[in-house]
């Protein structure tokens, strides 16, 4: 058993459209060691949710992963075929979606879809799965879980279904969960518990995740590391503290520099100049270099190599000219 | 939920009143009856006498009310054709429009379902794509022209199935059934499949556009994500959301096959309530097509009942808010 739970290297996802090829994901490679918590941020396309559908295998056809492996605790998964995957979901890795009120089949009782997932991943009866279905609810902090069990999900809270929709993920004892959004559609006031509730529930389970969200809030609460993606690439991943600290990728700076704080004086927000190019027509060299403060001829025609600096890995010709901003 | 259906009764008593004022308004004023019961060399005196005795002058309330109360109690009056209580003729031929009816509607559901559920899952298949140009077909042939292309296909030229009449009737008292016989099934596929095919096309693209829908949802996305069967996924998650609007339909649906039954048993001299409405009106024999028409009216309503009662049983949501 290595350390590394989950590898996924140089992993390339296209979309083929009547406009040619669209590449949403464009040689992604991080590591996931077990039990950790990794961040997966960028505005909206940057390719954060697909990253995730890529890994558990439920891109929408006709995208496809055409390029790189996913590695799962040392054994290729991005190749297999439809069944071996789909005993992978689920059992080894569990997914949370963004959206509470739609995520729960409103026509079953959450003890019928928590006892028909552990009944398909795992060997017990009808009545162990219940009981097993009921100490979920109750870790997840349900009240009265035993006689909410029997209830309909329209009968739960935002919150709480949120709540169950983490039981369920977790239901059969998965080691990777894949949390896309899992509070953009909740309340302000939820969202903290909700993420409480999944660190400690992962922490207890020695569950590593991957928490995909735009909201550096979240990211700083819950997660050990971080990777910053832009327009399909990542740009930045290094642990939490250090990228939110000390970012070195442009793009992260700016990032960081837009989120509001208590004793910032300006009345605007300060914002990163420009939107991200659409995929169809992502710049030849770095993707960001259009938007970037500090662009030099070469970020124009050449892609940045990824390079180690300290704890974090960057992508940007900066850091490989030896900050010659 | 009892109020529920309590209410429902209620508007549903309405709506049947409604049809019984147009059905009594058909039966005073279309023609005058006593015409159309005598014949030419009817004294005026004796005309005059019928008219008594059917109670024709008196206040039109008073003829709506007897009318409605003798309705209620199964009683339409006297058919001017036969001369025979037009309860009673009803009675002889509506099982074989019942059956008729219900046999192309099981036809159509258990036909349409799964090729609904097969063209959403299979979207580019060879035979969805068949599915979907048959379907077309269904949809755009009126029904009178799949009836005589049947018969001509398989009754004139393959002879394998009778091209007319309901084959031999079990009599059970009281209901006449074709469905015992060798023959009678035999005589009730085409125009089963005459009467279900454009429901048969419409439950399948029904089903297919609400499952296409429902496999988008993120429910299914979450039931992929946990690793169930594709198998449960797709039939005990998706298919069982795709019911509502399908029950709502199908249901309407039985209402209208029963209706339009008229056509299709004319073209297979289908011995029916819809052959024997049809000839009501090439005779004017206003008692029958108002009985009819009240009939009509009823089986309608009653669908709509089990109808909204059937919702309640599929979604919970439904169920609950009532409590």
């Amino acid at each position: 058993m290595s350390d590394v739970l989950l590898s996924v290297r140089d992993m390339v996802v296209d979309f083929p459209t009547r406009h040619g090829l669209l590449r949403a994901v464009d040689h992604v490679s991080f590591d996931l060691s077990r039990g950790e918590v990794l961040g997966l941020v960028g505005e909206s396309g940057a390719g954060k949710s697909i990253t995730g559908a890529a890994i558990i295998g439920l891109i929408e056809p006709p995208g496809h992963i055409s390029g790189g492996t996913v590695h799962l605790d040392g054994s290729r998964i991005d190749n297999l075929g439809m069944e071996e995957m789909r005993r992978i979901r689920g059992k080894r890795v569990g997914m949370v979606f963004q959206d509470p009120l739609t995520s729960l089949n409103p026509l079953y009782t959450i003890a019928k879809q928590l006892i028909q997932t552990i009944r398909t991943h795992l060997d017990l009866t009808e009545k162990q799965a219940r009981a097993r279905a009921i100490g979920l609810l109750e870790e997840v902090g349900i009240p009265a879980a035993d006689k909410r069990i029997d209830d309909y999900p329209h009968q739960f809270s935002g919150g709480m279904r949120q709540r169950v929709v983490i039981a369920l993920a977790l239901c059969a004892g998965p080691e990777l969960i894949i949390a896309d959004e899992p509070t953009t559609a909740l309340d302000v006031s939820v969202q903290s518990q909700i993420i409480d509730v999944l660190k400690r529930m992962c922490a207890e389970h020695g569950t590593a995740v991957i928490l995909i969200t735009h909201d550096m809030g979240v990211i700083a609460e819950a997660a050990d590391r971080v990777a910053v993606l832009y327009s399909g690439r990542i740009a930045e991943i290094g642990p939490v503290r250090e990228v939110i600290k000390q970012a070195k990728h442009p793009y992260t700076k700016g990032l960081m520099r837009s989120i509001p704080t208590l004793t910032q004086t300006n009345d605007r927000l300060t914002q990163i100049p420009g939107t991200m190019p659409r995929i169809t027509d992502r710049p030849e060299g770095c993707a960001f270099a259009p938007r970037c403060g500090h662009v030099m001829d070469i970020c124009r025609s050449q892609q940045p190599a990824t390079r180690s600096v300290g704890n974090c890995e960057v992508a940007c010709h900066l850091e490989t000219e030896g900050g010659a901003s | 939920m009892i109020a529920f259906v309590i209410r429902r009764i209620i508007q549903s008593i309405i709506v049947i009143m409604v049809v019984g004022l147009v059905a009594f308004v058909m039966f005073r004023f279309v023609g005058d009856p006593v015409n159309q019961m005598v014949g030419l060399e009817t004294s005026i005196a004796d005309r005059e006498l019928l008219r008594e005795q059917l109670g024709l002058n008196q206040p039109l309330i008073v003829q709506y009310w007897h009318f409605i109360s003798n309705a209620a109690q199964g009683d339409f009056g006297t058919s001017y054709q036969y001369r025979r209580p037009v309860s009673e003729i009803l009675g002889e031929r509506l099982p074989a429009t019942l059956e008729l009816a219900l046999v192309s509607a099981i036809f159509a559901i258990a036909a349409g379902i799964p090729m609904g559920v097969y063209t959403a899952l299979y979207r580019d298949s060879v035979l969805s794509n068949i599915f979907l140009t048959v379907s077309l077909i269904g949809i755009s042939l009126p029904s009178f022209l799949v009836g005589i292309l049947l018969i001509f296909i398989f009754s004139v030229h393959l002879q394998w199935l009778p091209s007319f009449g309901r084959g031999e009737v079990v009599d059970l008292g009281w209901w006449s059934t074709g469905l015992l016989t060798a023959t009678g099934l035999k005589a009730i596929i085409l125009p089963a499949i005459t009467l279900g095919l454009f429901q048969m096309t419409l439950i399948m693209r029904l089903v297919r556009s609400e499952m296409m829908e429902v496999l988008r949802t993120d429910f299914v996305k979450f039931a992929k994500a946990r690793g169930l069967k594709t198998r449960v996924v797709h039939f005990g998650h998706a298919l069982k959301n795709t019911m509502i609007p399908v029950i709502t339909i199908t249901g309407l649906q039985f209402g209208s096959i029963i209706a339009f039954a008229i056509i299709t048993e004319t073209v297979f001299q289908w011995p029916g309530s819809g052959l024997l409405f049809l000839q009501a009106v090439q005779n004017v024999d206003v008692p029958i097509m108002a009985a009819y028409l009240l009939m009509i009216a009823f089986l309608f309503v009653l669908i709509n009942l089990i109808v909204d009662v059937l919702y309640v049983v599929v979604d919970p949501r439904i169920r609950l808010e009532g409590s």
